[in-house]
C-alpha cells in the first residue's frame, strides 16, 4: 500500500463512521417516532459515497436517489441539519419540507435526493449539460440502485450524456436487491450491469463497493479522464446493504438468508479499512476509539439539535411552492 | 406591425436568446428542422447548435436535462413537438419540476419553459389531440399560460421566459397562422393578469387560447341579437385572475365558461366553483360551462366536430344564461 497517508485514510474511515453511527442512531430515532415516513439506511454501502466524494472538487455536483443519508454527509453537509430534517424540523437543510428521501444542500453542491427510481438521472445529465454550457470544468456524480438501471429515464440519460460527451459519472450501487426482488429477477444484465451503459458506447468499469480505496482510485482517474472532456462514465460498485429496504422492511427481510448478510458483514467496509490501517502500522486500537467517541459526540449533538429545534410553523406551509419576481 | 402567432412566438424567443446567454431552447427537430412547426425558424443560424439543441425522441430524458441544466442555473426553454408528448414527460414535470423547489426548502429553482402546441387541429386523431391543462393546473409548482393572441403570445412568452418557475406554456396548434397586430420591440406581458378582449353588460364569457376566437365570434353574432357579451381572456390559467372575473360578473351577473379540454373537472369547474364563492350573491343565474366532450377525440370529421365547443353552442349558452330564445 505505497503512498498511504495516515491522516487522509482516517478521514475515510471517519467518514464512514459518521455514516454508520448516524443511520444507527436515525434507525432508534425511527423506533421512538421522532423519525417518520420512509427511512432507508445506506448501512454497508458507505464506501461508495465516501469513496467517490474523496475524487471530488467541493464544487462538483452530486446527486442521489431515496437512500441519499450518505451521499449528502459525505459532500460535507451538517450532520445537525440533516438530523434535524429527518426530524422534520424548521432548522433542517430543507426547512423539514424534504424528509429522509429528498435532501438537498445547494451550498455543497449536494443536489438532491429523489425518490422515483430513475427519474433523477436525466437531472444528473443536466447539470453536466449546464457546466459543460457554462465550461466550468465540473463533473457531476449521479448516484443509483441497480434497481434503476432497466428504467426507461435512466436509458434516456445514458443515450443523451454518451450522445453530448457530458461531464458526468454514472455510479450504480449494486446492492443486489431492489427493495425485495434480486437483481437477477429484476435486470437482465444481472451478471453485468454496467453493459446497459456499455451499449451507448459509455466507458464502464465494476470496482469492488466494500473497499473505500478501490472506489476513490478508480473515481480519481474516472473524474480525471470525464474533467478532461472524454464524456460520460459508468462504475458499477459492487455493495450489500446490511438492513432492510427501509424500516417497513425487517432487517433480513424474506427475501434472503441470515447467512447471507453474515456473509456480507464479514466484507463491513469499515472493517476493511480497519484492516488495512492496523497492518499497515498506521494506527493503533486506541486511535480508532477515540474517532468512535468523535463521532459518537457528533451524532449525539446532532439528535440533541434536532430534538430541541422548533417544528416549522405552519404559516410556512405555502413558502417556497414558487420563486418571487 | 401584423404577425403570425408563430412569428410573434419566434420574436420573443429570438429577443431573449439575444439578452442572456443563459437561455437555449431544446426539443425535437428545434434546430436543423426549425421546428415542427417552425416556430423555430432561422434560430441554429443565429445562435449555433450548442444553444438550439435537437433531441432524440425522448421526452422524458431530454425533459429532466432541461430541468437538471435549469438547476445549475441555466434558463431552458423545452419545445415539445406537441403538449401530448408532456405526457411521456409527465414524471419530470410533476415529480420534478414542480416540486423541487418546495422539497428543497426554497434552496433550488426550477427556471423553465416548456412550451408546444395543444389541443385539436384537423382529425389528428385521439394521441395529438388533446387539451390538457387542466392536468397542469392542479399541480402547486407549476405556472401555465395559454395566449390566443400574437400580441399576447409574445409579451406572455417573455415573461414566461424570465419567470424563474417551470411555465407550461399552451399554444393551440390551430392558432400558428393566425395573424394580428404585435407591438414593435420589447415588451412584456405580466403572467397572471387577464385581459378583457370585448366589454359588454350583459353577460361575461370567459374563454382562453382556441376558444377566445369562438366565444369573440360568439359575442359578434349576440351582439346582433341585442346581447352586449363581455369576453374575458384569461391568458394565464395559473395563477388564474380570478379578480377581473370577478368584477366582471358582479357588473354583469352571467358568467359563461367555454374551453376546449374534457369536462369532468376542467379548469371552467375551477372558475365556476371560485365564482360561487366570490360572486355567489351577485349571479342571476346558475353558470353555465361549454365544454370538449368526455371522449378521445375521434378522428372522423363530424365525431370530431361534435367534440370541440363551436360558436352555436358559445351563442345558445349565452342565450340561455340570459333567458333569451
Amino acid at each position: 500500500m505505497a503512498g498511504m497517508d495516515r491522516k487522509d485514510l482516517l478521514s475515510l474511515y471517519y467518514q464512514m463512521l459518521l455514516i454508520r453511527r448516524f443511520e444507527e442512531k436515525s434507525a432508534e430515532m425511527y423506533a421512538l417516532a421522532k423519525i417518520a415516513g420512509f427511512l432507508h439506511l445506506y448501512i454497508g454501502e458507505e464506501a461508495i459515497a465516501v469513496g467517490a466524494i474523496a475524487a471530488l472538487q467541493p464544487d462538483d455536483y452530486a446527486i442521489s436517489a431515496y437512500r441519499d443519508h450518505g451521499h449528502c454527509l459525505a459532500k460535507g453537509s451538517d450532520p445537525n441539519k440533516v438530523m434535524a430534517e429527518l426530524f422534520g424540523k424548521a432548522t433542517g437543510l430543507c426547512k423539514g419540507k424534504g424528509g429522509s428521501m429528498h435532501l438537498v444542500d445547494l451550498a455543497n453542491r449536494f443536489m438532491g435526493g429523489y425518490a422515483i427510481v430513475g427519474g433523477h438521472i436525466p437531472l444528473a445529465a443536466g447539470l453536466a449539460f449546464a457546466t459543460k454550457y457554462q465550461q466550468l470544468n465540473l463533473v457531476t456524480v449521479c448516484f443509483f440502485g441497480e434497481g434503476a438501471v432497466p428504467s426507461g429515464q435512466a436509458h434516456e440519460a445514458f443515450n443523451l450524456a454518451a450522445l453530448w460527451k457530458l461531464p458526468v459519472i454514472f455510479i450504480c450501487e449494486n446492492n443486489r436487491y431492489g427493495m425485495g426482488t434480486p437483481v437477477h429477477r429484476a435486470v437482465a444484465l444481472y451478471e453485468n450491469v454496467a453493459e446497459a451503459a456499455r451499449s451507448y458506447g459509455i466507458r464502464a468499469e465494476r470496482v469492488d463497493g466494500m473497499d473505500v480505496l478501490a472506489v476513490r482510485s478508480l473515481m480519481q482517474k474516472v473524474v480525471e479522464q470525464v474533467r478532461a472532456g472524454q464524456g460520460p462514465f459508468f462504475i458499477e460498485a459492487m455493495t450489500y446493504r446490511f438492513m432492510g429496504h427501509s424500516m417497513a422492511d425487517p432487517s433480513h427481510g424474506h427475501y434472503r438468508t441470515k447467512d447471507e448478510v453474515e456473509e456480507h458483514r464479514n466484507r463491513d467496509p469499515l472493517l476493511l479499512l480497519k484492516e488495512t490501517i492496523l497492518t499497515n502500522n498506521l494506527c493503533a486500537e486506541s486511535d480508532f476509539k477515540q474517532l468512535e467517541q468523535e463521532v459518537s459526540d457528533v451524532v449525539a449533538a446532532a439528535v440533541k439539535f434536532a430534538d430541541e429545534s422548533p417544528f416549522p410553523d405552519t404559516s410556512t406551509l405555502h413558502d417556497d411552492v414558487m420563486a418571487e419576481e | 406591425m401584423l404577425l403570425s402567432y408563430r412569428e410573434a412566438l419566434n420574436q420573443a424567443m429570438r429577443e431573449e436568446m439575444r439578452r442572456d446567454q443563459r437561455i437555449f431552447l431544446i426539443g425535437e427537430e428545434v434546430g436543423y428542422y426549425q421546428g415542427a412547426f417552425k416556430v423555430s425558424k432561422g434560430f441554429v443560424e443565429e445562435f449555433g447548435p450548442q444553444r438550439v439543441v435537437d433531441t432524440p425522441i425522448t421526452e422524458a430524458g431530454f425533459t429532466g436535462l432541461a430541468i437538471g441544466a435549469a438547476m445549475a442555473g441555466l434558463q431552458p426553454i423545452v419545445e415539445l413537438m406537441t403538449m401530448n408528448f408532456a405526457i411521456v414527460a409527465l414524471d419530470q414535470i410533476v415529480n420534478n419540476a414542480s416540486k423541487i423547489r418546495y422539497m428543497s426548502g426554497g434552496q433550488l429553482s426550477v427556471p423553465l419553459v416548456i412550451r408546444g402546441p395543444g389541443s385539436a387541429a384537423h382529425q389528428l386523431g385521439a394521441q395529438h389531440s388533446q387539451s390538457l391543462e387542466a392536468w397542469f393546473c392542479h399541480v402547486p409548482g407549476l405556472k401555465v399560460v395559454a395566449p390566443a393572441l400574437p400580441q399576447d403570445a409574445k409579451g406572455l412568452l417573455k415573461s414566461a421566459i424570465r419567470d424563474q418557475n417551470p411555465v407550461v406554456f399552451i399554444e393551440a396548434q390551430l392558432l400558428y397562422g393566425t395573424k394580428g397586430e404585435v407591438a414593435e420591440g420589447d415588451y412584456t406581458i405580466p403572467l397572471g393578469v387577464a385581459d378583457i378582449k370585448r366589454p359588454g353588460d350583459d353577460v361575461t364569457v370567459v374563454a382562453y387560447s382556441k376558444m377566445l376566437l369562438v366565444a369573440l365570434e360568439a359575442a359578434e353574432q349576440l351582439s346582433r341579437a341585442g346581447l352586449n357579451v363581455e369576453v374575458i381572456d384569461p391568458r394565464t390559467l395559473k395563477p388564474l385572475d380570478l379578480p377581473t372575473i370577478v368584477a366582471s360578473v358582479k357588473k354583469t351577473g352571467r358568467l359563461v365558461i367555454v374551453e376546449e379540454g374534457w369536462r369532468f373537472c376542467g379548469l371552467g369547474a375551477q372558475i365556476a366553483d371560485s365564482m360561487y364563492t366570490a360572486a355567489f350573491d351577485y349571479l342571476d343565474a346558475p353558470v353555465v360551462r361549454v365544454t370538449g366532450e368526455d371522449v378521445p377525440m375521434p378522428y372522423s370529421r363530424p365525431l370530431e366536430d361534435a367534440a370541440i365547443p363551436d360558436v352555436p353552442r358559445v351563442v345558445a349558452a349565452v342565450k340561455s344564461v340570459c333567458g333569451v330564445q
